[in-house]
């Protein structure tokens, strides 16, 4: 135990006197919540819209007034002919131009039927869509509201409710992604590229020669990432609570004990990356391949894994952290119990037992 | 018998088709410098790695400070020390911290540690620099630390694999006196290496030729047996037998 401890406090040494490792493991979980919660959202507000108004009248008037009470859009100019909508949409800050066409309101009073016209800069398909989407509901609503008036017998309304995430909030989505990475970028890269920085030293030759068990010293390095590894969960919790609103609807101690095994999961990765690289660069490079990437792509945090083809959402299965990430979103978004996600946590702690034996299986080997 | 610390007899370790190391048996006297010789490849890292408990033999036996290879490595690992040519020390903590870290993964206790510390930092002329980090210090003294780190536990045997390797010859010559003091002190040191001047300074010398050992004998008994005036010249005559190639 002894032997176990001043190990431990030697690879507190280690972290705490190199400044790229401590910003890794203090400084970057803040600054990834921070950036994916602020600036990385999939939300759009306040975009800026231009409109061309060649009928100016009362209907047109209010369109375009409830159009910029909405949060979604800024009028930033009025134009008057059609050369000018390329020029703005060069210019880059305009998103979306709608275009009135001469006789707007005369149209709609007297044949019930008038048009827009929304042109969007589809340069971001994603921004486009979700810009025409919410301009048309908002031109919807103000024609379900006049025809409202003029007695016609059907109206067909169609009504959106976000379960979990009225306001559709990109934090919601972001939050249990950000924990995935980070626990994986701590726990599975840092404690393989340490374990195989003392292989390359010789420091580890010297260590098994030692009366210390090998696998004792490959577990007494992973301690300290996974004291780390919690400052990290609770910082990214908190900061997620107060800083991005997002709630914490399921108990706070189901969360805490999935992050763990999560966390577990991670480290158990670490040591079996550290056990077949040689070098800091092969550890870095399987790590960051192997399971930083399919942590982005196929964890569902991204991309849904509902709508990949098959081979890929049968690879999807293979990454802890699809896992990970479903059970955060119950927990902390739907506020759903254990009894929801047992099927994952079971998959989780398989692969913690199959993991931590095939690293220690590994171990043993190399040393035969 | 108590004064013999190595004995080994036909050990052998095969990889698959390849014998590494093919029955060699020698044995080492307590307190006594023995240096193992051979060219890269002559399976002298492989030898030391079943003498210090990190892999099994295929065949043969072995006692080291008296404890049987197969069975009892894991007292083995208690009495003895080993130190690379890489030094082993982390750069990152200091010359206290090192000596503290690697007394602690031996067991040792606080009050043994601090002790015995202090008069290692005395000897070695580094009281002063006891609380810089490894890092800064000139390679030479990095050296000389290593093997005070190596032998701080006092074991009986210390194994030191080509640890002059890459140091000027004055550090050199100041290293062999720690050795020689490790001795005189009653602990036997086993030592590879690539230079031959310092194979002069071994009690015994053995060279290893693919996977056996050609000579053992003092570097004056070999000379002469070679009819050679240096231990340069023995171990060229040696080495050309050669058939492996060096890894």
């Amino acid at each position: 135990m002894k032997q176990f401890l001043s190990f431990v406090k030697k690879e507190f040494h280690h972290i705490f006197r190199d400044v790229r490792t401590m910003f890794i493991l203090l400084a970057m979980p803040v600054a990834q919540i921070i950036i994916f919660g602020f600036a990385l959202t999939n939300e759009v507000k306040n975009s800026k819209i231009a409109v061309w108004d060649q009928s100016v009248d009362a209907a047109t008037a209010s369109l375009v007034s409830e159009l910029e009470a909405s949060r979604y859009f800024e009028l930033e100019q009025a134009i008057h002919t059609p050369g000018e909508i390329e020029t703005i949409f060069k210019k880059g800050e305009v998103k979306l131009v709608v275009i009135f066409p001469p006789h707007f309101n005369e149209d709609l009073q007297h044949f019930n039927k008038a048009q827009v016209q929304l042109i969007a800069d589809a340069s971001d398909p994603n921004v486009a869509n979700t810009l025409t989407n919410y301009a048309s509901a908002i031109i919807l609503d103000y024609q379900n509201r006049i025809t409202q008036n003029r007695k016609m017998p059907y109206t067909i309304t169609t009504e959106m409710r976000m379960l979990y995430n009225p306001e559709l909030k990109g934090a919601y989505n972001f939050v249990p992604g950000v924990m995935a990475m980070v626990l994986l970028l701590v726990c599975t890269m840092m404690t393989a590229i340490t374990i195989v920085r003392e292989k390359e030293m010789g420091t580890m030759e010297v260590m098994l020669v030692s009366p210390m068990k090998p696998f004792r010293i490959v577990l007494a390095k992973a301690v300290p990432y996974l004291l780390l590894s919690s400052v990290n969960i609770a910082s990214i919790l908190l900061l997620s609570k107060y800083v991005l609103d997002v709630p914490i609807n399921g108990s706070l101690l189901l969360l805490i004990g999935e992050s763990f095994l999560f966390t577990l999961v991670s480290l158990a990765l670490g040591l079996l990356i550290s056990s077949g690289a040689e070098s800091q660069q092969t550890a870095m490079f399987i790590s960051l391949v192997g399971m930083f990437l399919p942590t982005v792509m196929l964890s569902g945090f991204m991309f849904p894994v509902e709508n990949m083809p098959l081979p890929l959402r049968t690879v999807s299965n293979i990454v802890p952290a699809k896992w990970y990430y479903i059970i955060v979103k119950s927990v902390m978004i739907k506020g759903t119990g254990l009894h929801t996600v047992w099927k994952e946590t079971l998959v989780l702690a398989g692969m913690l037992v199959f993991f931590l034996g095939l690293a220690m299986r590994n171990f043993k080997i190399r040393l035969a | 018998m108590a004064d013999k610390v190595i004995i080994a007899e036909k050990l052998t370790k095969r990889f698959g088709d390849f014998t590494a190391v093919d029955a060699i048996s020698f044995e080492v006297n307590r307190g006594e410098i023995f240096g193992f010789l051979g060219a890269n490849g002559a399976g002298k890292t492989t030898a030391m790695r079943m003498l210090s408990g990190l892999s099994m033999p295929t065949s043969g036996k072995a006692t080291v400070a008296g404890f049987d290879v197969y069975r009892e490595n894991e007292k083995i690992k208690r009495n003895i020390g080993y130190m690379s040519q890489k030094f082993s020390l982390y750069e990152d903590l200091t010359v206290r911290e090192n000596i503290r870290f690697y007394a602690g993964i031996y067991g040792k206790s606080s009050s043994f540690i601090r002790e015995k510390t202090n008069s290692v930092l005395q000897e070695l002329h580094l009281t002063g620099e006891a609380d810089k980090l490894v890092r800064s210090l000139p390679l030479g003294w990095k050296q000389k630390l290593a093997f005070s780190v190596a032998i701080f536990h006092e074991p009986r045997l210390v194994f030191l694999d080509e640890p002059t390797g890459g140091v000027d010859p004055v550090t050199r010559r100041e290293f062999w006196n720690l050795i020689y003091e490790a001795a005189a002190s009653g602990i036997t040191v086993f030592v590879t290496t690539h230079y031959m001047d310092e194979a002069e300074y071994c009690n015994r010398v053995s060279i290893m030729v693919d996977g056996r050992i050609d000579a053992l004998d003092t570097p004056g008994g070999l000379k002469r047996s070679f009819n050679a005036v240096s231990m340069d010249e023995v171990f060229l005559k040696l080495a050309r037998k050669a058939v492996r190639t060096a890894d």
